[in-house]
């Protein structure tokens, strides 16, 4: 009868004998099936972990993919950077010999990577990318990039190529190219030439051509120039074409030269400011903290960490005023919701249900037809101000503006998030027996001492809760401030918005995001000192 | 039965009806005066209206019809707080915000006296309820019992001069329960104060009351001290509510010098008091306590009435035997007898005679 028990679905039940050996035993003790009670403990506990887990897993899932995961994203992408450095990767080690502060642009090293780099950017058509990142940066950037890239490929470096194939025809060949530059030992010996072989290779892969059948484009032998003309050991070289190479090596001395960077200077002169060179320089790490600074109306500059210009501060005002018409609207959803959780609290069942269907009809309609009956409501030849003025409390010629600033985005916020802080208000309000009102009364209390002594702490807990919800609601809150909040009253979801779907700067949109998410966290934390999270109850 | 308004009332209730619906009353045509430094119990079954009545005196119900005074003033228009009641709730009603001392000082508070004079009756109050040293706790980290006499405290720390009770030691356990029975009435006469209680326990209302008003059907039944409530009730609600009692059913067949004869259904013929049945041909139910029967020969008293009856059960319950017979039909006539040296145990079977003196044996409506 004794089967090994380890599956725990076949284990046997104690039997009183088992039970002896419990009591007589001596050391551990010991459960029914010999086991060390301790482990059986853990392995039963283990199980009921497991289902646990078990149950959860699909929501858990879907959290991390849905919530978690995104959430990550965005943090990732709010200090992301590495496309300055994966499309200019020559350019951004190069520009590390250059100083800023010398006041000048770099000189030819610089110009001959960034040709290399802008000349396979533009190829694979990567360059107006970087032109639009930059431009976050520096106005400009992106018309600079855009100018450049359409000249870089007439550039008057054709001349090297000329003057190379006047040696030997052969350096027009692709498969004796091909055939050098897989060599052994060629980077070594052509550095720069090996890289832009490698910018080259990858141009032609992108258009599905054959290196072997191509003459290699400009920048392949200005690369090729640069290294014979610096003098490089050709002598250390041995493979294919190597007599080809010595030729080429003892004639560059006269050859007819071009500078790149008077190339690049005749097609845009701002190649020549230094500032475009400093902004390329700030920029190139993989990660950086411009976008964050840019959210709180900073810049990372090359000289450091600067204000933006009065007129483009706009992302501290934003936040300030989120903040602010969150708390008003917080406040007008305590001051309005709390008597009417308070009357159905105290109403009887029946009637109650029926008030609570109203307070929750707002959740039946679409949120965008009722904001759209606010914008029929309030606007100025609409319900409202008819009304005033058919009261005579509003003068025909001045009506109120209601709609399009921050009035029209409290009111309908407001009406919008009021649910959420009568529903927990009531939940609470619910549980607070009559008695205590009863008893402060027959103590001697009015009616208005005994409401503010003795009930109104006690639906503390559903104000804080309440309040919780509708101030994170409507810190992030977007299409109610977007249609009726004019210009003065957007939020900063709005501009966040703006940033993911019209000027497609997800890296400031994502800072944005971040910043609102600390700034809702760090709200949560200090309310947790002040009130106490255990005040709240969420129902 | 209706308390006439006398002078020295403390509070009346003067034909006071009350209705929640507008349908039925709860509380029908009361009449009751409570002297100052009485201790009134409230008692019936659950819906008789007690608790109504309570709350119409307290403030937190108005009567529909009808006067309810205090200290001869009528009261029906001074809201709650100004009624200067102390009441105790069912739940104890003590504020779970606040510390046991800032309950006892929250109605000293209102009333606007100063923190020394505050901090000083509330110690006292508190010692009153020996729970000195639990002024910081907050109600839930108190017992039951704790909690009870706090509420108790509260109430009497404001030292009103009518203290109302509903059902305060409902939650409690028996033996905290007689604990605090004793409290509470020994509290009572210390302070002098008008004590109105609400229970339905009615050896509770029998230990503690100087009277006892039984409530059924928004009527109060019978007001009167417990030994005659017990003794001589009134009617037979009164009687099957109060104590353990033996009906028989029958009809009067005369009333002559105060005896009723009655002749039972099962056919036998016995006196008894009439106390409210007052035709001949009535139907009627007799009542005997169950100790006031007997079954010894050598006992039996010289007036008595004997009846055969036969045992059905026999209980020992320590201090007394209970035992179950066959009375004239009734099978659930019980006796009661002193677990004495003396003293026979009856065996199921056996046919005896038991009988009772006419005096013990009331004639009540049908
Ligand atoms: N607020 C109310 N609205 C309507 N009917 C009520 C209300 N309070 C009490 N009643 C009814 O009035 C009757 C008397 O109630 P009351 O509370 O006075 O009874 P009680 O004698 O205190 O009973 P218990 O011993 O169960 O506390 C009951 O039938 C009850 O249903
Ligand atoms: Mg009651």
């Amino acid at each position: 009868m004794k089967v090994p028990a380890t599956d725990p679905n076949t284990m046997d039940a104690p039997t009183p004998d088992d039970a002896l050996h419990l009591v007589k035993g001596e050391g551990p003790i010991v459960a029914a099936d010999g086991r060390p009670l301790k482990a059986s403990l853990r392995r039963a506990l283990r199980r009921e972990k497991l289902r646990a887990l078990g149950l959860v897993a699909p929501l858990l899932i879907f959290v991390l993919v849905s919530f978690i995961a995104p959430i990550a994203d965005m943090l990732f992408r709010s200090v992301e950077n590495q496309i300055v450095a994966d499309t200019l990767p020559r350019t951004v080690a190069a520009l590390e010999d250059w100083d800023y502060s010398s006041g000048e642009a770099p000189g030819e090293d610089v110009f001959a990577a960034f040709y290399v780099d802008l000349s396979e950017a533009v190829a694979l058509k990567t360059h107006t990318r970087l032109g639009t990142r930059l431009n976050y940066e520096m106005t400009g950037m992106s018309s600079l990039f855009r100018k450049t890239g359409r000249r870089v490929g007439r550039f008057d470096t054709d001349i090297y190529a000329d003057q190379f194939a006047a040696l030997d025809p052969a350096w027009k060949d692709g498969a004796a190219w091909m055939e050098m530059m897989s060599a052994p030992g060629i980077e070594s010996v052509l550095p720069e030439t090996a890289s832009a072989w490698q910018s080259w290779l990858r141009i032609l892969e992108n258009e599905g051509d054959d290196p072997a059948e191509e003459t290699p484009a400009d920048f392949v032998f200005t690369m090729l120039y640069r290294d014979l003309a610096r003098g490089a050991d050709v002598s250390a070289y041995n493979g294919p074409g190597a007599d080809r190479l010595a030729a080429a090596a003892a004639a560059v001395g006269g050859f007819e030269t071009v500078s790149i960077k008077e190339q690049f200077l005749k097609a845009d002169k701002d190649w020549g400011d230094p500032e475009v060179w400093g902004v390329i320089q700030t920029f190139s790490p993989p990660y950086t903290p411009g976008y964050f600074l840019a959210a709180v109306d900073l810049k990372l500059t090359p000289h450091g960490i600067e204000k933006q210009p009065e007129e483009q501060q706009i992302y501290v005002m934003l936040f300030n005023r989120t903040l602010f018409m969150s708390l008003v609207i917080t406040g007008a959803c305590i001051l309005l919701g709390y008597p009417v959780a308070y009357l159905l609290s105290s109403l009887p069942l029946r009637t109650s249900n029926i008030l609570m269907i109203l307070v929750l009809l707002p959740f039946w309609t679409s949120l965008l037809v009722r904001t759209s009956a606010w914008k029929v409501l309030l606007q100025q030849q609409g319900v409202i101000n008819d009304i005033l003025v058919w009261l005579g409390l509003v003068d025909d010629a001045n009506r109120l503006i209601l709609i399009n600033n921050q009035t029209g985005t409290i009111i309908a916020m407001t009406h919008i998030l009021l649910p959420f802080m009568i529903l927990p208000l009531y939940s609470v309000m619910k549980t607070i027996p009559p008695s205590y009102m009863r008893a402060a009364k027959s103590l001697g209390a009015t009616n208005w001492t005994a409401f503010w002594r003795v009930y109104f702490p006690q639906s503390v807990p559903g104000i804080g809760a309440g309040s919780i919800l509708v101030f994170i609601l409507a810190i992030g809150y977007y299409i109610t401030p977007e249609l009726v909040g004019g210009t003065s009253g957007t939020f900063i979801s709005n501009r966040i918005a703006y940033h993911i779907s019209s000027s497609l700067n997800w890296g400031l949109a994502a800072a944005l995001g971040t910043i609102l998410l600390g700034v809702v966290l760090i709200l949560y934390w200090l309310y947790d000192r002040i009130v106490g999270i255990d005040n709240v109850s969420l129902g | 039965m209706a308390a006439e308004a006398s002078d020295d009332a403390f509070v009346v209730f003067e034909r006071v009806q009350k209705s929640y619906d507008g349908e039925t009353l709860v509380v029908k045509d009361l009449n009751l005066s409570i002297g100052k430094g009485e201790f009134l119990t409230m008692l019936g079954p659950s819906g008789s209206g007690k608790t109504t009545c309570l709350m119409m005196l307290a403030g937190f119900e108005t009567a529909t019809h009808g006067d309810i005074r205090l200290g001869g003033v009528s009261i029906n228009n001074i809201p709650p707080h100004k009624r200067g009641i102390g009441m105790v709730f069912q739940n104890y009603a003590l504020f779970p915000h606040m510390t046991v001392a800032e309950n006892l000082s929250f109605p000293l508070e209102v009333r606007g006296m100063d923190k020394a004079t505050r901090e000083e009756k509330v110690k006292r109050a508190l010692d009153m309820v020996q729970m000195g040293e639990f002024g910081g706790r907050r109600p839930a980290q108190l017992s039951g019992g704790q909690q009870q006499r706090i509420a108790l405290a509260r109430a009497l720390v404001f030292e009103p001069e009518l203290v109302l009770m509903d059902e305060p030691l409902g939650a409690l356990d028996k033996q905290l329960r007689e604990h605090m029975q004793f409290e509470i009435k020994h509290l009572h006469e210390r302070l002098g104060i008008t004590v109105v209680y609400v229970t339905h326990d009615q050896t509770e209302a029998l230990t503690m009351s100087d009277r006892v008003a039984v409530f059924n059907d928004g009527v109060i039944q019978q007001l009167d001290p417990p030994d005659v409530l017990y003794e001589e009730p009134q009617n037979s609600f009164v009687a099957q509510f109060i104590g353990e009692n033996n009906t028989l059913e029958g009809t009067i067949e005369a009333i002559e010098n105060g005896i009723a004869r009655v002749r039972l259904d099962h056919g036998e013929l016995i006196d008894a008091v009439p106390v409210n049945v007052n035709k001949v041909g009535e139907r009627t139910r007799v009542s005997i306590r169950p100790e006031r029967v007997e079954y010894n020969p050598e006992r039996m008293p010289p007036d008595a009435h004997t009846v055969r009856a036969e045992v059905l059960e026999f209980i020992y319950m320590g201090d007394i035997y209970r035992t179950r017979l066959n009375v004239a039909g009734n099978e659930n006539f019980i006796i009661k007898t002193r677990n004495a040296p003396d003293q026979r145990r009856l065996k199921p079977g056996e046919v005896i005679e038991v009988g009772w003196r006419p005096q013990d044996c009331r004639a009540l409506d049908a």
